[in-house]
């Protein structure tokens, strides 16, 4: 089976987001595989290892990017491949990357790919269906169970806490929700295997793209930190008065009714 | 031909100056160094601290499947050879393993036995036929290694042991009897590293299994700290050990007992660093979450003080003991396989650091003292409750000052090693003291120039006098009686010390400065300002006191006047550094360079 996993260099989850200069500073800051997109890696791990086949892990980054390719194949994965834009596109978006993976991906002949539900930067959850629909294939997302029978695969996809079972077929892009599986962590002899393992480098050129054809279609206007949190307050009173002073305090110091 | 790279000699430091290209650093990690320690560091958060409670409470079957566990991820093969089924990695990777390791307590001690003193004797002194017989079952973990040297009679003196091996009228087995005590591991290793005395006077090692007739195990030890491993003491009656099992040679086995105890002293002073890590992290977290007088108390200035000097302290350990195992990997690493299996260049090529290893096994354990001491304080009294982890951290960092040694013991085997190799010709140590009393004589004032680390540099030289006076002087006044002597000798233990902890600060910041500029190596800098200031100090008085107690009268006036002359320098201001230092510290909520 041919199995592509998309990849995301993000934030460690323990990081503290500050801003220099209107961005994001990222000096110093460590970065890991996108929580996420570890489901992914994992799964992909487990279906070539129950279904045979190779798994890919693509990632659109930077060169720093190789670092979480290399774990991706220290926990098994068989071949990684880096897309590197850093020099081409400074402000991309998830069109961007879709487009890009799309590309890419085109004459692949996937049976199966797998993204994580979100990205924990962004957050958009866009670019896996994004692919889906520029390769044409169908798509579920927020997946937590994955059962494939030859070209059947049976998906239960997380409705809002509630479970949802869908019937489809191969080939097929899915991102992963929490519960999917456990991650492994690399192991010694798989980290030391990674290094021999391929890791390809693309740039834009080699996959025929310009840079027009990715231009973002959205644009960053500002970016700012979620305001400080205040201290909470206890209503006091007998019930009636607790609600009405509620009622007043979201419509005049909230502002939201 | 091959081409030969010069061999830093073990103790040349206190003579000669190295450049900072030679030196091994935390900043020359390479990617897989820093992902092993990634997946060490994920095993102990995920499966090992939610269990500490219960190995705290000795449910040890636990300890056997965590290790179980850990031999699956590699934990247990990073120093067994490939062709024995192990990984073969370099000692920087082993080392990061004990490092992260120490975040877990008193498990980080039944790992560190298993795979280091427990199983080293057989990978590094065992024949063909043990290393097949025993690594591969090591390495994966499927069964477990302790090491008994210590008898309730013989603690430091090693060699006093009253174990005896006696062999059979066959000729096929020893029969081992006596007792082993305060073994790590005793109440689930399958296979323990005993020494025994054949015909009570030929020191030699075996290799004992649990399933051998006449073995067995006492109580569990109540200790103070490291709870969360096993230990007891080991008994051996009538024990029928096969000949085969004979490890290394008779009468021998100090050879492997001394060289064990010196990758011991440094993998303990790794495991130090690690420990205060954690004791860092978590006091620097309690801080900014304990409020008093409405404010933070990682606000207040004297909270800030301590962040700095924990942190400057730990910098200094982490920068001796990788400066340290570099030396190791360097020497080692040069070693054919052939080469290898010799077991006297092999046993040479460990004693050379014997110095380097005492020193960062006391300098890293006291560093690891001070670090939990006061990780209890800024807890004030939330620190001495057991619900807080740093209460455990203080209890378990006590046992790191005896064993693998005392820290008296490896205090003075510094300077005893030192004359050794410089009786043998190894180091021209007393032609540099002769040469400096010359250089007194015409000593001008030196003033160092303002760029980042040439006050530091100047101290680190100065250092080295300093500890060359004192020692020269103590060697010429007492000549053999030296050994008697053992506060002097402490002192210049301690001297020797701070010189090579000053040092290796100084050339990592050197290192980190031409590799990412200054900007990015502001932290390391810091660190090296306080460190080398303070270490200095505390070099002035050791000096003066030993000076003191060495000579009187006018030789005294002389020497006193020798010691002003290096120790003239004007200092830092330390309150400062550390401010801003800790500001970075409170921010990141951990110890970062």
């Amino acid at each position: 089976m041919n199995i592509y996993v998309l990849m995301k260099r993000t934030f460690d989850t323990e990081e503290k987001i500050a801003l220099s200069g209107g961005k994001i500073n990222e000096d110093g800051a460590e970065f890991i595989i996108n929580p996420y997109d570890e489901y992914a890696i994992e799964e992909a791990i487990q279906v070539r290892d129950a279904n045979g086949g190779e798994v890919t892990v693509i990632s659109v980054g930077n060169e720093e990017t190789e670092k979480q390719l290399r774990t991706a194949l220290a926990m098994g994965a068989d071949k990684a491949v880096l897309i590197n834009i850093e020099d081409e596109i400074e402000n991309g978006d998830q069109f961007t990357t879709a487009k890009i993976l799309a590309e890419y991906l085109k004459d692949k002949d996937a049976d199966l790919i797998i993204g994580g539900n979100v990205a924990i930067d962004n957050a958009s959850g866009q670019v896996g269906p994004r692919v889906a629909e520029l390769l044409t294939i169908p798509y579920v997302t927020t997946i937590t169970k994955l059962e494939i029978d030859g070209t059947n695969v049976t998906v239960t996809r997380d409705v809002e806490g509630d479970a949802e079972v869908i019937e489809t077929s191969l080939p097929l892009l899915v991102t992963a929700q929490q519960g999917l599986n456990e991650p492994r962590y690399p192991s010694l002899p798989g980290i030391m295997k990674a290094k021999k393992k391929p890791l390809e480098e693309l740039e834009l050129d080699d996959l025929d793209l310009e840079e027009e054809d990715v231009e973002a279609k959205t644009k960053t206007i500002e970016i700012y930190l979620p305001p400080k949190k205040e201290a909470g307050r206890v209503l006091t009173g007998d019930l009636n008065e607790q609600v009405q002073e509620l009622v007043q305090l979201l419509h005049t110091e909230a502002k939201v009714i | 031909m091959t081409e030969t790279k010069k061999i830093v000699k073990g103790g040349s430091f206190l003579i000669e100056d190295i450049a900072y290209q030679d030196v091994f650093t935390p900043e020359d990690f390479t990617d897989e160094h820093l992902m092993i320690a990634k997946t060490t560091e994920e095993f102990i958060e995920n499966e090992v601290v939610p269990q500490v409670e219960y190995l705290e409470n000795h449910e040890f079957d636990r300890t056997v499947k965590l290790l179980k566990k850990a031999g699956e991820l590699g934990l247990l093969a990073a120093d067994v050879p490939e062709e024995y089924e192990g990984l073969g990695l370099d000692k920087v990777t082993s080392s990061l393993i004990t490092e992260k390791m120490a975040g877990s307590g008193g498990f980080s001690l039944s790992h560190g036995a298993h795979v280091g003193i427990g199983s080293l004797p057989i990978v590094l002194f065992g024949n063909e036929e043990q290393k097949n017989r025993y690594l591969p079952l090591l390495a994966s973990g499927e069964k477990l290694a302790a090491y008994a040297l210590t008898e309730p009679g013989s603690g430091s003196d090693a060699l006093g042991a009253r174990t005896t091996a006696r062999l059979n009228a066959e000729g096929t087995h020893y029969i081992l009897n006596g007792e082993k005590q305060w073994i790590t591991n005793a109440g689930f290793a399958d296979v323990f590293v005993v020494y025994a005395k054949i015909d009570g006077e030929k020191f030699t090692a075996f290799i004992v299994e649990k399933t051998f007739p006449g073995v067995s195990t006492g109580a569990e030890e109540k200790k103070m700290g490291i709870k969360s491993s096993s230990t007891r003491t080991l008994i051996l009656e009538d024990v029928a050990v096969p000949i085969g099992n004979l490890l290394g040679e008779i009468g021998k086995g100090h050879v492997i007992a001394f060289n064990i105890l010196n990758i011991g002293r440094y993998k303990l002073g790794v495991g130090s660093v690690g420990g205060s890590k954690k004791a860092f992290e978590l006091t620097v977290k309690y801080a900014n979450g304990r409020q008093q007088f409405k404010t933070p108390i990682s606000q207040f200035n004297l909270t800030k003080e301590k962040f700095g000097t924990m942190a400057a302290k730990i910098y200094a350990a982490e920068s001796s003991v990788y400066r340290t195992i570099g030396l190791y990997e360097e020497n080692q690493g040069k070693l054919s396989t052939e080469e290898s299996k010799d077991i006297k260049l092999l046993a040479n090529s460990i004693a050379e650091y014997a110095i380097e290893c005492s020193l960062n096994k006391f300098f890293a354990s006291e560093v690891l003292a001070y670090v939990t001491d006061e990780g209890v304080q800024i807890h004030g009294g939330y620190g001495f409750m057991q619900e807080y982890p740093i209460e455990r951290a203080y209890r378990d960092a006590r046992i790191q000052r005896i064993f693998e040694g005392t820290n008296e013991i490896n205090r003075l085997l510094v300077p005893g090693t030192l004359v050794k190799k410089a009786l043998k010709g190894e180091l021209p140590l007393f032609q540099k003291a002769m040469a400096l009393q010359e250089e007194l004589m015409m000593l001008l004032p030196e003033e160092p120039g303002d760029e980042p680390l040439a006050q530091e540099k100047y101290l680190v030289k100065n250092a080295k006098k300093i500890a060359l006076l004192a020692a020269g002087l103590a060697a010429q006044k007492y000549g053999k009686a030296l050994e008697r002597e053992q506060e002097v000798l402490a002192n210049i233990a301690d001297l020797i010390s701070n010189v090579y902890a000053m040092e290796s600060v100084v050339l990592r910041t050197e290192k980190a400065i031409a590799k990412d500029g200054l900007e990015k190596s502001k932290q390391k800098l810091l660190y090296t300002q306080i460190f080398c200031q303070e270490a200095f100090n505390e070099m002035e008085a050791t000096a003066k006191e030993s000076l003191v107690a060495i000579e009187q009268g006018d030789t005294l006036r002389m020497m006193l006047s020798s010691l002003r002359k290096f120790t003239r320098h004007t200092p830092i201001n330390v309150i400062a550094k550390k401010r801003e230092a800790a500001d970075v510290l409170i921010e990141a909520e951990r110890f970062i360079v």
